[in-house]
C-alpha cells in the first residue's frame, strides 16, 4: 500500500530530483523520532515484563505516574540518540544535513514525539487489557498510522477517503509541514496548528486509556500475570 | 506483641468465582506467619492482594497502621516482597539490579546498604557478574537481597523456595531465619510445603479454596484438632472441605 502510494507520486509529482532526495531522506529520519518515541515507551515495558521485573516495580513505591514519566525520559533519550545518529548518517552518506532546515523542524519533531508517546501508552494500555499476546501491537501499531501519515508522499496523492482520515492523523501534518519547509514555503503554521490539537487529543484520549486499563488490571489480577 | 498487618473480611472475586472470601488475621510483630494451602488456594492471591496489585472486592487491609488503599506508596515504602516467580532485569549486574532498587526505594546511602546486603546473601564475589549467568538458586538471594534492601518492617514472600534444589532450598530457609531474628523482621510466607512451613513459621494459616480453614501456633493446632501431626490437619481440612 505504502510503496503503491509512492509510485503514484513519483509517477505524477513533476518535482525536482535533489527535492525527492531531500523529501524522502527528511522522512525517514523524522518516521524514525515517531517510532523511537514510541518504542521508547512500550518496548521499555515489555523489557520489564520479559524480565519478569513488572511485579518488582509495581510492588515498590514507585507510582503509576512516575514509571510512565521515567519511560517518557527513556524514549526521549533514544529519540535524540536516533535523531543524532540518523543525521549524521545522512549527512556523511547523502551530504543531506536536515539540520540545515534550521529550528523550524523542532516543532515537528515535538510533535511526531507526541504522537509516538500517544500511541505507547495505548499499546501499554493494550497490553494491561489483553495480556502478551498484544504484545505484537508494540511493533506494529505505529506502522498502521504509516499510509495515512503521508510519510513519503504528499496527503494529496491518497483517496479521498484517506485523505479525509489524514487530516485527523498529526503525523500527516508534521509531513507535510516537512515537506513545506524543504521547498522553503516558509514556516507551516497551519499543520503545526492541527498537529499540536490533535496530538493533545491523542494524548488525552490514549492516557485515559492507559488509566482505565490500569485500572482493570489492578481489578482483574492482571500485572502478575504478565509479569511472572 | 503490636500488630502490624491487619485483615479484615477480605474477599476477591473474579469471573463470578470468590478466590478470598471473608479473609481475617492479623501479623505481629517479628513473627513469620505461614500460609499454607494446595494450588489455587488462594496464597498468591492474598499475598497480591496484600502488595496492592489486586484491588479487593471488600474488606480492609492495613499496614503498619496505614490503610494500603489511601496509602499506596507510603506502606510499599516501609514493607517488601520476593518470590521465586518474580525475577530482575538479566542485562544488569547483581550489583547494579540493588542499586536500581536501593534508589526506587530511597534508601539512605544505596552504596553502603547494596554492599551490606550483599553480604549477608554472600553475594559480594558474585556483584560484577550479569543476572542472566545466575544460578536459580543465586537469582533467588539476589531476589532477597532485593526485598531487604529498604530494610523492610514486614517481608512478604510466595513460595521463595519453589523450583529450588534441596541444598539451595535448605540454605535460603536457614538465611531468611537468621534475617528475621537478627532485625526483628515480621514475615509472611506462603508454601505448600508441610516440612518448610513447620520449619519456618511461628503460626500457621491453612487456606483452601480462599477460606481460612485453621489458624494459630502449630502445638495449638494440633491440640485443638486433636490431631498428631500438621499433614493430617492439613488433609483432614482439605478433604473435609472438598
Amino acid at each position: 500500500m505504502l510503496w503503491g502510494f509512492v509510485t503514484i507520486y513519483l509517477e505524477t509529482s513533476t518535482t525536482r530530483l535533489p527535492e525527492f532526495v531531500s523529501f524522502f531522506l527528511g522522512a525517514l529520519i523524522l518516521w524514525n523520532i515517531l517510532l523511537r518515541a514510541q518504542q521508547g515507551i512500550s518496548v521499555s515495558f515489555l523489557e520489564d515484563v520479559w524480565a519478569r521485573n513488572l511485579v518488582n516495580l509495581f510492588v515498590s513505591p514507585l507510582s503509576i505516574v512516575e514509571y510512565i514519566t521515567a519511560l517518557l525520559v527513556v524514549s526521549l533519550i533514544k529519540v535524540v540518540l536516533a535523531f543524532g545518529l540518523m543525521s549524521l548518517l545522512a549527512a556523511l552518506c547523502y551530504t543531506f544535513n536536515i539540520l540545515k532546515l534550521g529550528l523550524i523542524i523542532l516543532p515537528l519533531v515535538l510533535n511526531l514525539v507526541a504522537l509516538g508517546w500517544a500511541i505507547g501508552l495505548l499499546t501499554m494500555g493494550l497490553i494491561l487489557r489483553f495480556g502478551q499476546e498484544a504484545e505484537i501491537l508494540a511493533w506494529a501499531l505505529a506502522f498502521l498510522f504509516m499510509p495515512v501519515s503521508a510519510v513519503f508522499y504528499p496527503v494529496e496523492v491518497l483517496p479521498s477517503l484517506l485523505q479525509r482520515i489524514a487530516l485527523f492523523v498529526p503525523s500527516a501534518h508534521a509531513f507535510e509541514g516537512m515537506r513545506q519547509v524543504i521547498i522553503q514555503k516558509g514556516m507551516p503554521v497551519a499543520h503545526l496548528l492541527w498537529a499540536t490539537s490533535l496530538n493533545l487529543v491523542y494524548l488525552l484520549v490514549s492516557g485515559l486509556a492507559f488509566y482505565r486499563a490500569y485500572k482493570f488490571a489492578l481489578e482483574k489480577g492482571v500485572i502478575p500475570k504478565i509479569g511472572e | 506483641m503490636p500488630s502490624v498487618l491487619r485483615v479484615e473480611n477480605l474477599s476477591k472475586r473474579f469471573n463470578g468465582l470468590w478466590v478470598l472470601r471473608n479473609i481475617s488475621f492479623e501479623l505481629y510483630a517479628g513473627e513469620i506467619l505461614g500460609i499454607l494451602g494446595p494450588n489455587g488456594a488462594g496464597k498468591t492471591t492474598l499475598i497480591h492482594s496484600l502488595l496492592g496489585l489486586l484491588s479487593p472486592t471488600s474488606g480492609r487491609i492495613e499496614i503498619l497502621g496505614l490503610e494500603l488503599s489511601k496509602h499506596r506508596s507510603a506502606v510499599l515504602k516501609r514493607i517488601n516482597f520476593a518470590s521465586n516467580y518474580v525475577s530482575l532485569p538479566l542485562s544488569l549486574t547483581v550489583y547494579e539490579n540493588l542499586k536500581v532498587y536501593a534508589y526506587l526505594y530511597e534508601v539512605p546511602d544505596p552504596d553502603h546498604r547494596v554492599k551490606e546486603v550483599l553480604k549477608w546473601f554472600g553475594l559480594e564475589a558474585l556483584k560484577n557478574v550479569p543476572s542472566r549467568h545466575l544460578s536459580s538458586g543465586q537469582m533467588m538471594r539476589l531476589c532477597l537481597a532485593k526485598a531487604m534492601i529498604n530494610a523492610p518492617e514486614i517481608l512478604l514472600l510466595d513460595e521463595p523456595t519453589a523450583g529450588l534444589d534441596l541444598e539451595a532450598a535448605q540454605k535460603t530457609r536457614a538465611l531468611l531465619k537468621e534475617l528475621c531474628l537478627r532485625k526483628g523482621l515480621s514475615v509472611i510466607y506462603t508454601s505448600h510445603n508441610l516440612a518448610e512451613m513447620k520449619e519456618m513459621s511461628d503460626r500457621i494459616i491453612i487456606l483452601h479454596q480462599g477460606r481460612i480453614m485453621a489458624l494459630g501456633p502449630e502445638k495449638e493446632l494440633l491440640k485443638n484438632y486433636r490431631v498428631k501431626d500438621l499433614e493430617e490437619l492439613y488433609f483432614r481440612l482439605i478433604s473435609h472441605e472438598s
